[in-house]
């Protein structure tokens, strides 16, 4: 029944996973010119910007129509307004990997420095967890999305050391002060993307969660999820 | 001033049909409450239940309790007795054809030997007026027939006619189906003020109906009532897959 | 496509729609044919009805008994009041029973006993006239032991009987159940319901068949041959032989006396204009009581 709406919204989700695999590949693609100081990659993501913003306007339009002219009830009331958050969300993430773009291009100008911070290991982590929001997503599954918000700790924990460690250093070598500050805002960042990979599980579980429900799952951090964005 | 209605475990067959299961419910004074269903749920049939409409089929049976605020339907009180306590609304608007507009109204009364002609007076502005319709009709009430108004005219001129009986429920079977958009929506409207006086029960099969006027929901399906909640919940995350199957279109 | 082959098309398609037209037309011819055929002997009876009746026709015959065998003048009257009583007494034990049994038909009776009731009805139909005289000569002038307008009376109620029966019941069945359920919704018992709506709503064709029934039995003759039995003076009394108009007609008609042909003549036409003026103005009468916009 409603084949155009299935169509819809099958098509929905085929655009949101194509957007989320833009968004994280943003990402891997300006840690790894960190790591490389390479700038031939920061560009790329600069340019890859367009497509993210381009594939955002899309996913809004099309949820759009099925809402004005499908008057979808319950879950799949649930499901486009859940799209149409994550869909925001990874518009930041991609955001966020131009801001750690720049960053690495302002520190490959500069002498390259001896930092005492691990951002490949923050790196990913944060991968990891827009990667397990996103299989959350496509599995419909609320115990990948719990997962996901179990682990953001791990990284606010990651980004306060990184900040500690880094202000330290900027106080005992001044020279590489532009260097370490560099480095805290990259960090910044990746604390930002996993803010928003948190907010994506949540919106999954808000989705899924009518379901579980019904089928006596309980969802043990359910005061956690709240509607809130950060 | 609306009552509660209480029905239990109520049954209903149509000969050796059975078209209701078990049905259980409570809907409360002063809200509407919606029943949803595909075609043939026994939506219908349960709502003629309440005011005993269904006995006028031939072998028609009913088995349960149901309750209006104090009053027991099935036991001790005559049908018309009840039926005067209940006001219906049809799908398809039926003023009586042979009566001027004032008499339509008034029917009701003067049939049930209602005679003091100035409160009858009274009675019909009231009533018209609660229902929508005294503005566009005060001038002419002895002259028009009920019968040449238009279609959502006639519809509220039915639901005057029922309200003039003063009852303390009203029974709606998709009174909007055969209405323009416009018409569904001044009756909608009416519907929200009615609820401050009256318990109402509307059977419809537009979702966004219930949705719009109802506060609470009752999900039937093939004569059994499958799930009954407050509307938001029944709309947004309903308890049981076969209700969201249905709302959701998958089905139905 | 070619010009020529769209030309050619063309044309059949106008041979086809010229010849769908003369068809259509054809047809037409027939059918206001026919409806002439049937009117023509309606209007060459009532045309020579006129004809042969009118210069008969004049005060005295209206107001006036015959008078003895042989003597010119006289007239109708008491014939004309005779039918008038008559008619009146079989209305009045006529309608409300064809009308009541119509109700039951309708309302109640929509089982074996019911169709019994139609089966009879239909049959009583059928019966010709004067075995219904004969009935009812056997029932109120063989008890009363004398020729009355009663029994004339009765005579006209059983055949009007099954007519207004049937009719009241058709009508009746159709009143949509939507307006009954109206009813019933509001509390209103079964049989007010009953009267009140459903036989309010049907009135119109109620009275159609009431008219039809009268009509019918007012020019009856046979029937009253051996019931009213005929009367040359006015009688008022309900239990004495009276005249009655298609009795004095027929009288007259087969006796030997050019007067009183030429009377009959005048009592034929008097007969139907009659029957058509009550018709019309029961429906005038009726119409008023229900105007109000109803379509």
């Amino acid at each position: 029944m409603r084949t155009r709406f299935q169509q819809g919204l099958d098509e929905l989700r085929q655009k949101l996973l194509r957007m989320g695999g833009l968004a994280e590949q943003a990402v891997d693609r300006a840690c790894q010119a960190y790591v490389e100081r390479d700038l031939t990659r920061c560009h790329m993501v600069l340019e890859n910007e367009s497509l993210i913003n381009a594939a955002e306007r899309e996913i809004d339009e099309l949820a759009f129509d099925l809402l004005a002219l499908q008057q979808p009830m319950a879950v799949d009331l649930r499901f486009i307004l859940a799209v149409t958050k994550i869909n925001s969300d990874l518009e930041r993430v991609g955001d966020q990997a131009v801001n750690i773009a720049e960053r690495v291009m302002d520190m490959v100008e500069l002498p390259p420095a001896e930092l005492p911070i691990d951002i490949p290991r923050m790196a990913a982590a944060v991968s990891a967890m827009v990667r397990r929001a996103l299989e959350s997503f496509i599995e419909a599954k609320a115990e990948l999305a719990q997962a996901v918000l179990e682990m953001d700790n791990v990284v606010d924990r990651m980004r306060d050391e990184a900040f500690i460690v880094l202000v330290r250093k900027m106080n005992d070598t001044p020279a590489v002060t532009r260097q370490a500050l560099d480095a805290l805002l990259i960090a910044r960042n990746l604390e930002r993307v996993a803010d928003h990979a948190t907010n994506i599980a949540e919106d999954v579980i808000f989705w899924v969660r009518g379901r579980d429900v019904r089928h006596n799952v309980e969802s043990p951090i359910a005061q956690q999820t709240t509607r809130d964005t950060h | 001033m609306g009552v509660d209605i209480q029905v239990e475990q109520l049954n209903a067959w149509f000969g050796k049909t059975q078209a209701l299961h078990d049905i259980t419910i409570k809907m409360s004074a002063n809200h509407a409450t919606a029943i949803i269903g595909p075609s043939g749920c026994g939506k219908s049939t349960f709502v003629r239940c309440i005011n005993r409409m269904h006995e006028t089929v031939p072998e028609a049976r009913v088995s349960g309790r149901i309750r209006i605020g104090d009053l027991n339907v099935y036991n001790g009180t005559s049908a018309t007795q009840v039926r005067r306590r209940i006001g219906m609304v049809f799908q398809k608007p039926n003023p009586f054809p042979t009566m001027s507009i004032y008499d339509n109204v008034a029917a009701g009364l003067k049939l049930n030997g209602f005679r003091d002609r100035r409160r009858l007076d009274e009675i019909v502005e009231q009533s018209l007026s609660r229902a929508a319709l005294w503005d566009e009709v005060k001038d002419a009430l002895q002259k028009q027939s009920g019968a040449s108004l238009s279609g959502g005219q006639q519809q509220r001129l039915c639901i005057a006619r029922a309200l003039a009986v003063e009852p303390q429920v009203l029974l709606m079977d998709e009174p909007c189906s055969a209405l323009d958009p416009i018409s569904t929506s001044k009756i909608e409207e009416l519907i929200f003020q009615l609820k401050e006086r009256y318990t109402i029960v509307i059977v419809t099969h537009n979702m966004q109906q219930a949705s719009r006027v109802a506060e609470y929901t009752g999900f039937f399906l093939l004569g059994s009532l499958i799930e009954f909640d407050r509307t938001e919940k029944i709309f947004t995350n309903p308890s049981d897959k076969r209700t969201e199957d249905y709302i959701t279109g998958r089905f139905g | 496509m070619s010009d020529r082959a769209t030309m050619q098309m063309g044309q059949a398609d106008l041979r086809v729609s010229l010849w769908r037209r003369a068809v259509d037309q054809f047809a037409t011819f027939i059918a206001g044919g026919t409806v002439v055929l049937v009117l023509l002997p309606l209007g060459a009876v009532f045309g020579y009805l006129v004809y042969k009746g009118i210069g008969s026709l004049n005060w005295a015959f209206l107001t006036q008994t015959p008078q003895p065998v042989g003597e010119a003048g006289g007239g109708m009257a008491n014939a004309i009041a005779g039918s008038a009583l008559i008619l009146g007494i079989a209305s009045l034990i006529g309608v409300p029973l064809g009308i009541g049994a119509g109700i039951y038909l309708a309302e109640y009776g929509r089982n074996r006993f019911g169709d019994l009731i139609r089966f009879t009805a239909d049959v009583l139909n059928g019966v010709p006239s004067i075995v219904i005289g004969i009935v009812a000569y056997s029932i109120v002038v063989l008890t009363q032991k004398h020729f009355s307008a009663l029994a004339g009376g009765v005579a006209l109620a059983i055949m009007m009987i099954p007519t207004i029966t049937r009719a009241t019941e058709e009508m009746l069945l159709l009143v949509p159940i939507s307006v009954r359920e109206a009813a019933y919704g509001l509390g209103v018992p079964r049989w007010r319901t009953t009267l009140s709506i459903t036989l309010r709503t049907a009135t119109s064709g109620v009275i159609t068949g009431v008219m039809l029934a009268f009509a019918r039995v007012a020019g009856e003759t046979a029937p009253l041959l051996f019931t009213a039995f005929g009367n040359t003076y006015w009688n008022w009394n309900v239990n004495q032989p009276t005249a009655a108009l298609p009795l004095q007609i027929f009288t007259y008609a087969i006796s030997p006396f050019d007067e009183w042909h030429r009377q009959a003549w005048a009592g034929a036409l008097i007969l139907i204009v009659l029957i058509v003026v009550s018709v019309c103005a029961v429906r005038i009468a009726a119409g008023r009581g229900m105007l109000k916009g109803t379509s």
